[in-house]
């Protein structure tokens, strides 16, 4: 998946469209492609959602409420969260420094650098974990060194934040790089003109329209991650209330057959991912109707 | 401009660029446009960091896996390779990607079809609704499987009285696949054909072209690359899908087994050298994904370039 293409999905949206449900047109197949569009995502997403919530009701509310406050659950939720989150704030910043030099500096070998940001959407969640856990065990690459300064990664919260900011750094990147290179340099030629150093211009000028993007690419990011699963099972060494993430603790349920606990957990998880879809959309939208037209 | 950080301070490129650098530099514009940019050191500190980065989070886990796989020589990497399981594994993969991919691209090219091609109510809605399952965690994903085709699922009871098996079997773990990978195609095609408008086809139907032939002549050669380019990233998910998979497969072995199931169960069993070899056959996969995708970028561009520039050009 590529962040750019989803930028460029949203900011090619057409008005919304007033009268009649659809406007007249002489190309054909609109009945045939919107059917089937609809058939074919009824099929595939919608149906099998509407069953998950439907399943995770079928408990009773006070029910619903103990499993998905049970203690190990909210730690769960604590681990995730706060990985994710710690995940995204690293990521701002070496994401916006790799954009920031993919989108305005040349110097060779960047086209391989620019191909390589998107290894983490190529490269299957389960290689990567695996390649995570040996390169950070304290017998690998780089764990022996950083063991040695007392610093344990593999099987603990900071394995878990290693292998979320692995899978989310090209959201970050992606996202903030097409707003830097569609950046016009008139406004910075202007700014600095008017006598502002570069670090003003930044900081005034640049900053604020990047703004909007580096929000976006953070909470795709944040997103992701709290979804992930494959690449954080293998380095996070899985102890409940410790290093337990919240796909884990869903595994773990339908393990032992407590399928109604983990449908009601999984449901919670996604009502905060719809909801953090929704304030995506909607800084986009806004961030749309401030700059155009 | 400056000359690039990695030629040497004394060759004779570097030199000439230098100079030329100069030379641009003293006119006016030159000093406005050394006054947007970064001094030369901020610039190479900037791109080092960069580089280091990229290399500590992205290129150092990408070679351990090579690194690990032939720990034990060629030989050792070839017996993993060649066991009855890891084959059966990668004709599980195959199939599932053979099943799913063209299911989402038949899907992707009407779901463009309809959203690029007209104007109706509720269009953005309807692209969020099919970016859903990228939002949702792939365990998630199994999971409606499960309680769809589960014993107490809503279809569980039926295909268990017909004596089929779709739970820990081969169709859910298509299902599976179709679900993770299911907006790929129809994202990456959407904007290629909202770019590229109606006019044509528009053209060929005035022309008396009836609505196939305007698709397989007009809007086919049109939007090739965009739609090769979902393919890949479609393909290269669902040959990688591993939290979903993993839900509705059971693990049987030799049976309901992916690739990436098979990584994890030799991880898991201590064989670590039979694990990233495995491993690298799927690195090896997705770096010639990042190289085709690399490619296909170019023709996607020109492809959205040559339309606009020749309306551009047409008025």
């Amino acid at each position: 998946m590529s962040a750019s293409s989803q930028s460029s999905i949203r900011t090619s949206l057409t008005r919304p469209f007033k009268g009649p449900f659809k406007k007249r047109s002489v190309l054909p197949g609109f009945g045939l492609t919107f059917g089937y569009t609809i058939f074919y995502l009824s099929l595939i997403v919608l149906i099998p959602l509407g069953a998950l919530f439907l399943k995770a009701f079928t408990l009773s509310l006070p029910d619903i409420w103990a499993t998905v406050t049970a203690p190990r659950v909210l730690a769960s939720y604590r681990i995730t969260f706060g990985a994710a989150f710690i995940a995204a704030v690293i990521n701002l910043f070496v994401g916006l420094l790799i954009a920031w030099v993919l989108a305005r500096y040349e110097f060779k070998g960047k086209s391989i650098l620019d191909a390589l940001v998107d290894l983490p959407f190529a490269l299957p969640t389960a290689v990567a974990g695996i390649a995570l856990t040996t390169v950070f065990s304290v017998n690998g690459w780089l764990g022996a060194p950083l063991a040695e300064l007392g610093i344990k990664v593999a099987y603990t919260p900071i394995g878990i934040i290693v292998a979320m900011v692995f899978i989310s750094l090209p959201f970050q990147v992606r996202t903030v790089q097409p707003v830097l290179e569609d950046l016009e340099k008139e406004l910075e030629e202007a700014s600095a003109t008017l006598g502002a150093n570069r670090w003003q211009t930044f900081r005034h000028v640049i900053f604020p329209v990047l703004a909007p993007s580096l929000f976006t690419g953070f909470a795709l990011g944040f997103a992701r991650a709290l979804g992930e699963y494959g690449s954080i099972v293998f380095i996070a060494g899985n102890m409940p209330m410790k290093t337990e993430i919240t796909p884990l603790l869903i595994i773990t349920k339908l393990e032992q057959y407590q399928y109604a606990e983990a449908t009601a957990i999984a449901a919670v998880t996604l009502t905060i991912s719809f909801a953090l879809l929704f304030l995506i959309n909607y800084v986009q939208w806004r961030n749309r109707r401030r700059y155009s037209l | 401009m400056s000359p690039s950080v990695f030629s040497t301070p004394d060759s004779p490129s570097a030199a000439a660029a230098r100079a030329r650098a100069e030379e641009v530099a003293n006119t006016p514009s030159g000093r406005l446009r050394q006054a947007v940019g970064e001094p030369t050191w901020v610039r190479r500190l900037l791109i080092g960091l960069a580089l280091f980065f990229i290399a500590l989070i992205l290129l150092v886990p990408l070679a351990a896996v090579f690194h690990q796989a032939f720990a034990k020589g060629f030989s050792g990497y070839w017996e993993a390779i060649s066991s009855p399981d890891t084959w059966s594994a990668v004709k599980l993969t195959l199939i599932a990607c053979g099943i799913a991919v063209p299911f989402n691209v038949v899907f992707g090219v009407a779901a463009a079809w309809c959203i690029a091609k007209f104007d109706f109510k509720g269009k953005n809605f309807l692209i969020t609704l099919i970016d859903l399952p990228f939002s949702i965690s792939p365990v998630i994903s199994g999971l409606v499987f499960v309680l769809l085709f589960g014993a107490q699922g809503w279809f569980g009871e039926f295909f268990i009285d017909h004596g089929i098996r779709i739970l820990f079997a081969v169709p859910a773990i298509v299902l599976a696949t179709i679900f993770v990978t299911f907006p790929f195609v129809a994202r990456e095609l959407i904007p290629v054909m909202q770019a590229q408008g109606t006019e044509e086809e528009e053209a060929s139907i005035t022309l008396g072209a009836n609505g196939w032939q305007t698709f397989w002549r007009i809007t086919l050669p049109n939007i090739k690359w965009g739609l090769l380019y979902g393919v890949v990233l479609c393909n290269a998910r669902a040959m990688g899908e591993f939290g979903a998979v993993s839900v509705v497969s059971g693990h049987i072995r030799g049976e309901t087994n992916t690739l990436p199931l098979h990584v994890e169960i030799l991880y898991n069993e201590y064989d670590f050298t039979g694990a990233f070899a495995v491993a690298s056959l799927l690195a090896f996969l997705a770096v010639i994904t990042l190289i085709v995708k690399k490619v296909l970028e170019r023709g996607v561009r020109s492809e959205i370039q040559e339309i606009r520039a020749s309306k551009e050009g047409a008025v």
